[in-house]
């Protein structure tokens, strides 16, 4: 086992990993954030998306040992002082979400889009959640949650 | 496919801080399996799907310093480093004014997620048929500078796919950089991908044509295809059909004609070869005349 030091929502943590385990299970068994999920072990499904030095990545793909010395936020890092991400209470007002289980690699993958485009139409909304795959909702609420929580962000900036 | 488990067998990890270190551990002078990776993601699949033996350690490249550029001279052309990931090529303005069909290509690829890890290189050097910066990449004649210990080759992009899943990089060498030269002026291209879905899917048939038109006749034609063949490949016997000629109906077809003969493609789960004949004769005909549009209106 190696020794690696890694900023998860700001929180320093030093620990034992081995060379073979991916990040997304260092922070699900290894951390005990099980917010992130694995929906297909490769890459396709973005059901496993965090936010990685600023940028959304699959987490199922990246050896744990990379993230050594790496900031990253999981869906659990979303939540701050004043409550839930506007992301996030756009999801629950529009009703984003079925099960569930993709809903945490859609919300950080949407803010990683919005981090880039605070403005996007549906079409680019769309574009930028093409990797997050969900099989309950038909992604129309999804896509009127972000397009909700767009206008929210500028609003309140 | 056999079986697949989430979960990798045990490998070991390092990632060096150098060019030198690398090429040293992949010199064959040690003893040991390595396998090199920048994003990871053909190769972490690969691995968790038991395709390939897994090594007994993965060489982490994104420690190497300065491997991470677009560097463009202007009347030269664009040099795109061995870390420089799929996004930032999709993303670059510089590469988006200078060289749209390669910005096309680059952001066809996949999700978001996948492009801020996978890079341009590694897509070339993973080398599946449907590799969707190659066609794009062999319009442009592109070369890849390779480095070794023993010292650094050219290899044109042309000579670069042998099979598969297979280069002709030896096992002590890697790519640092792809060379693209400056596109020939008034020429234009294009990069059609064909699949079910808009995003996410391999290509079915990659195509990219670069044309160069003056008044109506045909200087320049580079039609570069994808997942028809066991290797991407450039379609020279149609490009000498429409090359110096008249833009006509009649010679744009027998072009898009000749290009979908040169095509190989196999039947498979995705496609069957009739199919992708058909369609590489479709979009090499839309590739030409949506160029031939794009041309006139800015003429």
């Amino acid at each position: 086992m190696k020794e690696i030091e890694i900023t998860v929502n700001e929180k320093n943590y030093h620990i034992k990993v081995n060379p073979w385990e991916t990040l997304l299970e260092v922070l699900r068994e290894k951390l005990y954030l099980t917010g992130t999920k694995e929906g297909c072990g490769l890459g396709e499904c973005g059901a496993c998306t965090v936010i990685m030095e600023g940028v959304a990545v699959n987490s199922c793909l990246i050896p744990a040992m990379e993230a050594n010395g790496k900031r990253i936020l999981t869906i659990e890092g979303l939540t701050g002082q004043e409550g839930l991400h506007p992301i996030q209470e756009a999801f629950i007002t529009h009703g984003g979400l079925q099960c569930g289980f993709c809903t945490s690699g859609m919300i950080l993958a949407s803010k990683h889009l919005l981090d880039e485009n605070p403005n996007p139409n549906e079409e680019e909304i769309r574009e930028g959640l093409a990797g997050n795959f969900c099989r309950c909702t038909g992604y129309s609420k999804i896509i009127e949650s972000v397009s909700a929580a767009a206008k929210q962000m500028k609003g309140g900036a | 496919m056999g079986t697949f488990f989430r979960r990798l067998p045990k490998v070991d990890y390092c990632a060096p801080e150098n060019l030198q270190e690398v090429l040293s551990l992949i010199s064959g002078k040690q003893k040991k399996e390595f396998l090199l990776y920048a994003g990871g993601t053909d190769l972490i699949p690969k691995i968790k799907k038991r395709l390939i033996e897994p090594p007994e350690m993965l060489i982490d490249l994104k420690g190497i310093p300065d491997l991470n550029y677009i560097n463009y001279d202007p009347g030269k052309g664009l040099k795109i480093g061995a870390l420089t990931t799929v996004r930032s090529v999709a993303t670059s303005p510089i590469v988006k004014k200078h060289f749209p069909i390669f910005s096309q290509a680059a952001a066809s690829i996949a999700s978001t997620q996948i492009q801020n890890r996978a890079t341009v290189v590694g897509n070339i050097c993973n080398a599946v048929p449907s590799a969707d910066s190659a066609p794009a990449l062999l319009a442009l004649q592109a070369s890849l500078l390779c480095v070794s210990l023993k010292g650094e080759r050219i290899i044109p992009l042309e000579k670069f796919f042998i099979g598969p899943g297979q280069t002709i990089l030896k096992e002590d060498e890697m790519v640092r950089e792809i060379q693209i030269p400056e596109m020939v002026s008034r020429s234009r291209g294009i990069y059609f991908k064909l699949s079910p879905r808009k995003r996410m899917d391999l290509a079915l048939v990659g195509v990219a044509v670069i044309m160069g038109m003056k008044e109506g006749i045909c200087e320049d034609l580079r039609i570069g295809l994808g997942a028809v063949a066991p290797t991407p490949l450039r379609a020279k016997k149609a490009e000498a059909i429409l090359c110096k000629e008249k833009l006509t109906l009649g010679h744009i077809e027998r072009t898009a004609e000749a290009a979908a003969d040169e095509s190989r493609p196999i039947d498979d789960h995705r496609a069957s070869a009739y199919y992708r004949k058909a369609m590489v004769r479709i979009l090499v005909k839309r590739g030409i005349q949506t160029i031939s549009q794009m041309s006139q209106s800015f003429s």
